[in-house]
């Protein structure tokens, strides 16, 4: 056990029924980091931190959790987790302060009132205090569930999807936070869908159909993913975009605003593919490819456990 | 074990939760208040029944050829089943009152020799009249019975010494409720159909409503103990039940006059026990049932037989065995027991022990129940 890791497990496995949704994972996450969890829906990235705070029971693989064993310890585990839920789960007929001095309780927090207080301050969720949490809108109900998660000061945080449906600014200011906390020493295990949220991470996990592809810090997983992205721009882009997808060589063919992105793991191949169709009225430029263009890539070529 | 691990912080933090949750839902509320209203309106009235083979004991102080024969005819009546013959009148009465039986038959000392005599002697009868409905039918049965019971054995007589209207005289006392008011026996009942009722069906949504609303999955992510949810979710509604119980008891007293002979605090604490076994009964619907429709259903499914079987609406006596055997098993077939013989009989501690245990023993079981279902992942 190495107590620099704050999560470290491995051969993580959980199936419903006949579906596997989590498949022989294995994360390792450093104390003070914010790793960054993608995948696209149904991937098993919730699945994965509900395992993590023992909401559920793997059916395969261990770890540990906080250096406590995720399979004996989940009770220890949950006093110092904080764990954001994906849908809003306080109670709506509580208000603010009523929902975080019952978190506060239930976790023992020494001198709850303060605490309350503060939490409300930090978050600037004071002059709301006695609204009741149904009546706040998508934002603030995600500061409220922030400052629930952060109360009992946990050593670690499982963020699922914090910032789904949150407004850009409201996004960057929670980032902000999360930065400040893991400056702080507070580990951040995160979920999201965007693709400059994941640029945020330390470090990331690319998981798709329960299988995790890819892993480490941003460059490190665009360069392991070995794809080669051509930039194309010119007239009839649609109907350009069906002939290339035919081509050897052309993996993925993905319209971004007025231009094409055209990757592929065979760089030769590609290269051709761009000698031939650069003669035409299309300029044709070599890029760095971006992560989003590396998801993708790895989205499609991942078997789909929903499939036949 | 942790399941069962307790801590009263936890415990007392959803305590306070529930309240808060509880004075904010102003539906919730209303029902608590309407429901033991509603029903005291809709029950005015009984349905009687014609119960028959009802315990009966028999006080002998004649044991002559005539009480054999009275004895006999007894027996072999559709309405008394002679279960027990005892030999002090202090004996007869603690029977009725611990309701082992719902009549008491005293044959007189000189029994024989008046009645030989053509003086009419008489035959008392007590009847345990809570519920008056029990006892009707088989009270006018008797006199049909005791008027040519003796007929053979009077045979020889010449018809002069024999008596006009009947030979024997029949004396009825009805025990605890001599005017055979019906509301009597109704309103104390109703007691324990509105907490049975309310109970069962408020608690029965109290986890639902959690796993409903996604709100689960955080009280799961949190130290809370399975036994700290359940527990800390009962205690509200205790304070719920007894306002119930203040609002039937104000009624009973007022509206219908109904007698409070026996200890009211000690009806109260007889309560606490009938209170908890029904919340315990909620609680365990609602770790079974999947959303708060579900949670309704069981609930309404539990109500059912309560209402029919234990003796609230029939009286308890004129179902068939197996009938009998199922009511014994619900907490409100003993409640009604307690609560009837506290008011009507004033029943002390002794004599409501008998039906106490069988409730505090449901509890225990159903608590146990929805502890172990509980299930602290989402698996």
């Amino acid at each position: 056990m190495n107590p620099e890791w704050a999560i470290d497990v491995r051969g993580i496995t959980k199936r419903f029924g006949r579906r596997t949704v989590v498949n022989n994972v294995a994360l390792q996450v450093r104390r003070g980091e914010i790793y960054g969890f993608l995948g696209p829906n149904g991937s098993g990235k919730t699945t994965f931190l509900r395992m993590l705070c023992g909401l559920l029971t793997p059916d395969a693989g261990s770890g540990t959790c906080l250096g406590l064993d995720i399979r004996t310890r989940s009770a220890a585990i949950k006093e110092r987790v904080g764990y954001l839920t994906q849908r809003f789960s306080f109670y709506e007929d509580l208000s603010l302060e009523e929902n975080l001095d019952f978190v506060a309780r239930l976790y023992g927090v020494p001198r709850r009132r303060a605490a309350v207080v503060r939490s409300l301050e930090t978050l600037g969720l004071t002059a709301r205090r006695r609204q009741l949490a149904g009546e706040l809108s998508g934002g603030w109900k995600q500061r409220l569930a922030l400052a629930a998660c952060l109360i009992h000061q946990p050593e670690l945080l499982l963020l699922d999807e914090p910032t789904a449906g949150v407004d850009p600014k409201a996004r960057r200011d929670f980032w902000e936070e999360l930065h400040r906390l893991a400056a702080a020493g507070i580990t951040v295990l995160i979920t999201t869908h965007y693709m400059d949220e994941a640029e945020r991470c330390h470090r990331l996990a690319y998981i798709a159909y329960g299988n995790l592809l890819a892993h480490g810090p941003v460059a490190e997983v665009v360069r392991a993913a070995g794809l080669s992205t051509w930039e194309v721009s010119g007239p009839d882009l649609w109907s350009l975009a069906e002939t290339l997808r035919r081509q050897p060589g052309v993996e993925q063919v993905v319209p971004f605003g007025s231009t094409l992105h055209v990757s592929g793991r065979d760089a030769a191949q590609l290269e051709a593919v761009a000698a031939r169709w650069g003669e035409g009225a299309w300029t044709w430029q070599r890029i760095k490819p971006g992560l989003e263009d590396v998801f993708i890539s790895l989205t499609e070529t991942a078997r789909d456990n929903w499939g036949p | 074990m942790s399941r069962f691990a307790f801590h009263p912080r936890r415990f007392w933090a959803v305590v306070v939760k529930e309240f808060i949750q509880m004075r904010r839902d102003r539906l919730t509320f209303a029902m608590m208040v309407g429901i033991p209203l509603l029903q005291l309106i809709l029950f005015g009235f009984a349905i009687n029944l014609n119960p028959k083979h009802l315990p009966t004991a028999v006080l002998a102080a004649d044991p002559g050829p005539f009480a054999r024969t009275l004895l006999w005819a007894l027996r072999t009546s559709d309405y008394f089943a002679v279960t027990r013959v005892v030999d002090t009148e202090a004996e007869l009465r603690a029977l009725l009152e611990r309701g082992e039986v719902q009549f008491g038959v005293s044959i007189p000392v000189d029994f024989a020799r008046r009645l030989l005599r053509g003086e009419r002697p008489s035959l008392l009868l007590e009847a345990d009249a809570t519920d008056p409905a029990a006892t009707g039918y088989a009270l006018s049965a008797l006199n049909t019975l005791v008027a040519t019971v003796f007929d053979r054995d009077l045979k020889g007589l010449p018809p002069g010494l024999r008596a006009t209207p009947g030979p024997v005289e029949v004396r009825v006392h009805r025990l605890y409720n001599p005017d055979i008011i019906t509301q009597y026996n109704v309103v104390p009942g109703l007691l324990g159909v509105v907490l049975t009722m309310t109970m069962v069906i408020i608690t029965a949504l109290a986890i639902t409503r959690e796993r409903e609303r996604g709100t689960m999955e955080n009280l799961l992510s949190t130290p809370v103990r399975p036994a700290e949810v359940m527990l800390g979710k009962l205690v509200p509604y205790i304070l719920v039940g007894y306002v119930q119980v203040g609002l039937i008891l104000l009624a009973a007293r007022v509206f219908f006059g109904v007698p409070m002979v026996g200890s009211v605090p000690l009806l109260l604490g007889a309560m606490l026990v009938f209170i908890l076994a029904n919340l315990a009964m909620g609680i365990t619907f609602s770790t079974l049932a999947r959303n708060q429709l579900q949670a309704v259903q069981m609930a309404f499914f539990f109500f059912l037989p309560n209402i029919l079987l234990s003796g609230f609406m029939f009286p308890f006596r004129g179902m068939p065995d197996w009938a009998q055997v199922l009511g014994e098993v619900l907490p409100l077939t003993h409640f009604l027991r307690i609560v009837r013989g506290i008011l009507l009989k004033g029943n002390g501690p002794a004599q409501i022990a008998p039906e106490l245990w069988p409730i505090a023993l449901f509890m225990v079981v159903m608590l146990t129940l929805a502890i172990k279902r509980y299930r602290q992942t989402l698996d």
